[in-house]
């Protein structure tokens, strides 16, 4: 029934107008501009308003471009893997495993590193995994290596490990919430009907726990696009992605218009790779 | 003991999770300069040399007055939102609602990005606090949201209409009964607004003025190797104020669970 | 006794869908009047209505002779006892049942008297402290009750207040509500679903389908004399066989039933300005009867074998086919102790009662 009752529906547009408005004039109209800009030029500081598509093709000629934006995906995309193949064993943990009064302990125990100064936590992930850090002196210490290791910073896998731990309560809660819903009884006929502990893990469990990873895995790949932080401070040279550029050509370059096609391009990757993503994944969302 | 080799993998994960939570407090107590193994001896001189820089309480300043707008605007934001969608069936209401909770999964630099072309190229003003609070807001709002969508959505809608069946008007039903019974989540909300916008660095390096945020003031400070530990001192202060604010949120919370004589199910987000 | 209540030509649509069809209904003072249907039927959204909280598309809604159409539901003479409570969780007992009084004159002391008179008559006197949600459901209940009565409403509006009790709960609380209803002596407007509820506690009742009312009467009458066979088949247990007319005598007309024959019935039995007969009659379980071995058989019985049966302690139903009948029946025996209970498969012969039958208007 699409009907609405009209003073209902009047009652509830004059209350979310003013969400809306905030809403449309502080994000819909300054994206509009973002998008606009992409097709304008800049020269130092003025702005050149002749719409063109020089901009776009610089960045799908230009190798430096198109080696971050593949970089960033790639990245992103193993960061989101990583992130969320090591949560889930945790939120299954705590929904499965943990008695009722003290899940919510287990739920803050894991929030709680989260709310860490998120620059230091960074940070302090260099100090962990420098040359003299924290993890190759107690490796060194304790024998198991002659030398330190020198493959987990300033490269990509620091900036994978990084941010698997940043963004391991967004993926722990939604997956925790999933697997909270699901009736246990279903387990309980899934092996009155004949199935295994594991096969029912499989056949009724990790279906029913889906529409968590699904939201876990949007939740981490779309705002690691974003992220500069993380490669600057542990990627090195080889680590930087897509959002140091656009940073770069905002703040340092004085070239808008360029930073604009980027943001674009990289929200424009970000969104079609989530839309198949969702695609793949539709029948676990109805 | 329940769960076995997931109990151990759990515990496991919790010591990656807390391995930079515990550094923190290690070299702001720790008396050598360099951030590294071994450790000096115990020293609390950090946490004096903090008080006496100026450019720091600035920042701070700043970055709690941020907090308070940002929190202040999420959360009026947020009831209006929630409450419309919770109470009311109107039309396009799911694109509408979409469209309001997308900073939560928009990459904050668009966010940041998109607030900055039109601030300074299309009106040419100035970046201040202001337009921080601009960009804060926007990403607090859905979380602000999420959080009072549950507390509306736990209110049995018959409780206002007994109240007006009672003889109270609309507005009375709403301030008597529904405020008072979501007044938890609104608490919950601004606290858990504040601390986002306290921490709060992506955006806040983009749109920030002369006056640096906290974060942006530590960031800066991240290029001097000498001033690190002072740095490491600042974050464990600034890890018991989260702490401390997040278990105020927690309390208010549960009172809320309680008052409505409901059961726990688990904490934020 | 006059009409405190008094609907007509009401009409409501929710864009598309017709919840409510012309719904013309007088409540008299004092009554205890039902709205009963299955759910969907629109007995809440009428309820709704009369208290304020729906608007009507059309038609016009009094109450205690003055037109309702722009008073909102705070300023209604009606108060409500919902359906899941609402017992404000956030307020002791006490502040429950006093919520509506802070607008009344009184003084706080008249108040406080209130306040404890309506919880002793709803039996939860000394209860004023407790907390809400340490409340269970049949206090709650009354806590809801008090909350309402306090304010000496004309009417009284009770959405299915029964229907989260426990069987017993139930039967209790029916009790005391029609006990509550003749102390207070206001009109109460019952809504549900449960016919056996409807039947125990109205003086009269509203049997609701698809947004109209399909039958006004008093209980007896509703369950005796169904103008439907739709209403029939809500209202308890019935059986419907195929009839059709094959004369006339005089003051009545003869049937041919299907299983039991011919029959003549007298134009009292016919439903009130019915035209033309439908092609099917009721006959409630308990207008059939076995006859145990020994005993004359009457002049109206047939043979049957036993289908299956239900033991219900007091009552035993058997499915029965009757010679030369297709559709099976039900009967209900009392179990007296010198009745043997049959096994399906036993045959033994039914009688009926002609005076039972009832009659249906063709559409």
């Amino acid at each position: 029934m699409a009907a609405y009752d009209t003073i209902e529906a009047r009652r509830g547009w004059l209350l979310v107008s003013p969400t809306a408005l905030f809403v449309l004039l502080l994000l819909a109209a300054p994206l509009a501009t973002v998008v606009s800009f992409s097709f304008f030029t800049q020269d130092f500081l003025t702005v050149d308003y002749t719409p063109t598509l020089n901009n776009y093709r610089e960045a799908f000629t230009d190798p430096i471009y198109r080696v971050l934006m593949l970089r960033s995906l790639w990245i992103s995309g193993l960061v989101t893997a990583v992130t969320v193949i090591l949560a889930f064993p945790i939120a299954y943990f705590v929904s499965f495993h943990v008695a009722p009064e003290r899940k919510a302990l287990w739920i803050f125990l894991i929030t709680i590193p989260f709310w860490t100064s998120y620059l230091l936590r960074v940070f302090l992930w260099k100090v962990i995994l420098g040359f003299n850090g924290v993890l190759n002196s107690s490796l060194l210490g304790i024998g198991l290596i002659d030398e330190p290791l020198t493959f987990i910073l300033y490269n990509s896998n620091a900036v994978v490990i990084t941010l698997a731990h940043a963004f391991a309560p967004f993926t722990i809660l939604p997956i925790y919430v999933a697997l909270e819903k699901i009736d246990r009884s279903l387990l309980e006929a899934s092996q009155d009907l004949g199935e295994s502990k594991v096969s029912t893990f499989f056949r009724v469990t990790l279906p029913l726990a889906m529409p968590g990873v699904v939201a876990a895995v949007l939740i981490v790949f779309i705002p690691t696009i974003g992220d500069y932080v993380t490669p600057r401070l542990v990627g090195g040279p080889n680590g930087l992605m897509i959002a140091n550029m656009i940073q770069t050509q905002f703040l340092k370059l004085n070239n808008a218009p360029m930073g604009a096609t980027l943001a674009v391009l990289a929200m424009c990757a970000v969104t079609i790779i989530s839309l198949i993503f969702l695609f793949f994944n539709r029948r676990y969302l109805r | 003991m329940r769960g076995g080799w997931l109990r151990v993998y759990a515990i496991g994960y919790l010591v990656f999770l807390y391995l930079p939570v515990i550094l923190l407090p290690l070299f702001a107590f720790n008396e050598g300069t360099v951030i590294a193994f071994p450790l000096k001896g115990f020293t609390t001189q950090w946490f004096v040399e903090l008080a006496g820089i100026q450019a720091l309480h600035g920042a701070l300043l700043n970055s709690l007055f941020i907090a308070l707008i940002t929190a202040s605007l999420s959360v009026l934001l947020g009831i209006c939102a929630a409450r419309a969608s919770t109470r009311y069936r109107w039309p396009a209401k799911g694109p509408m609602m979409g469209v309001i909770m997308l900073p939560l999964v928009l990459p904050e630099i668009i966010v940041a990005v998109s607030l900055l072309v039109v601030i300074v190229q299309i009106f040419d003003l100035p970046l201040s606090a202001w337009s921080v609070i601009a960009g804060h807001t926007l990403i607090c709002t859905p979380f602000a949201i999420a959080i009072l969508t549950s507390s509306f959505q736990g209110l049995d809608l018959s409780l206002e209409e007994a109240a007006v069946d009672l003889g109270e008007s609309r507005w009375g039903a709403f301030s008597k009964i529904v405020l008072p019974l979501v007044s938890p989540g609104i608490v919950a909300s601004f606290l858990i607004c504040f601390t986002i916008s306290l921490d709060e660095f992506i955006i806040a390096f983009f749109l920030t003025g002369a006056e640096p945020t906290l974060p942006v003031y530590i960031w800066g400070q991240l290029r001097f190797p000498t001033k690190i530990p002072a740095v490491m001192a600042l974050g464990t202060l600034m890890l018991v104020a989260s702490l401390l604010i997040l278990s105020v949120a927690e309390y208010f919370r549960r009172r809320g669970v309680r008052r409505i004589g409901g059961k726990d199910s688990g904490g934020f987000l | 006794m006059s009409a405190i209540i008094s609907l007509s030509n009401i009409e409501k649509y929710y864009g598309e869908y017709h919840a409510l069809r012309d719904i013309n209904l007088e409540i008299a003072e004092g009554e205890f009047f039902s709205l009963l249907g299955p759910s969907g039927c629109g007995k809440t959204t009428l309820l709704r209505v009369i208290a304020g909280f729906e608007t009507v598309s059309s038609g016009a809604v009094m109450i205690g002779g003055a037109n309702m159409a722009h008073v909102p539901a705070n300023k209604r003479p009606t108060n409500m006892v919902f359906q899941s409570y609402a017992i404000f969780p956030h307020l002791d007992v006490a502040q429950n049942v006093g919520f509506g009084l802070r607008r009344s004159s009184m003084s706080a002391a008249e108040k406080e008297a209130a306040v404890t008179d309506a919880l002793k008559m709803v039996g939860l006197d000394g209860f004023g402290n407790r907390a809400a949600h340490a409340l269970s459901g049949g206090q709650r209940q009354r806590v809801a009750l008090a909350r309402a009565l306090v304010l000496q409403p004309k009417v009284l509006l009770l959405d299915e207040p029964l229907s989260a009790l426990d069987k017993k709960m139930r039967e209790q609380m029916q009790t005391e509500l029609r006990r509550l209803q003749r102390q207070v002596g206001i009109t109460f407007i019952l809504v549900t679903h449960d016919q056996e509820e409807a039947l125990i506690m109205s003086d009269r009742i509203a049997v609701m389908f698809e947004g109209q009312i399909a039958q006004l009467a008093s209980p007896q009458e509703l369950y005796r004399r169904p103008n439907t066979r739709r209403v029939g088949e809500f209202i308890g247990v019935m059986n419907f066989l195929e009839a059709r007319q094959v004369g006339e005598v005089p003051d009545g007309v003869e049937l041919e039933i299907e299983g039991l024959g011919r029959i003549d019935v007298t134009s009292a039995q016919m439903p009130e300005g019915a035209r033309a007969l439908a092609d099917v009659i009721g006959l409630r379980p308990e207008a059939l009867s076995l006859v145990y071995e020994g005993q004359p058989a009457p002049v109206h019985s047939v043979d049957a074998e036993v289908l299956d049966r239900a033991y219900y302690g007091d009552m035993t139903y058997y499915d029965m086919k009757l010679q030369g009948c297709s559709t099976p029946v039900t009967l209900s025996m009392k179990n007296l102790m010198s009745r043997q209970v049959l096994e399906p498969g036993q045959t033994a012969r039914v009688a009926w009662e002609p005076g039972s039958l009832v009659l249906f208007a063709s559409d």
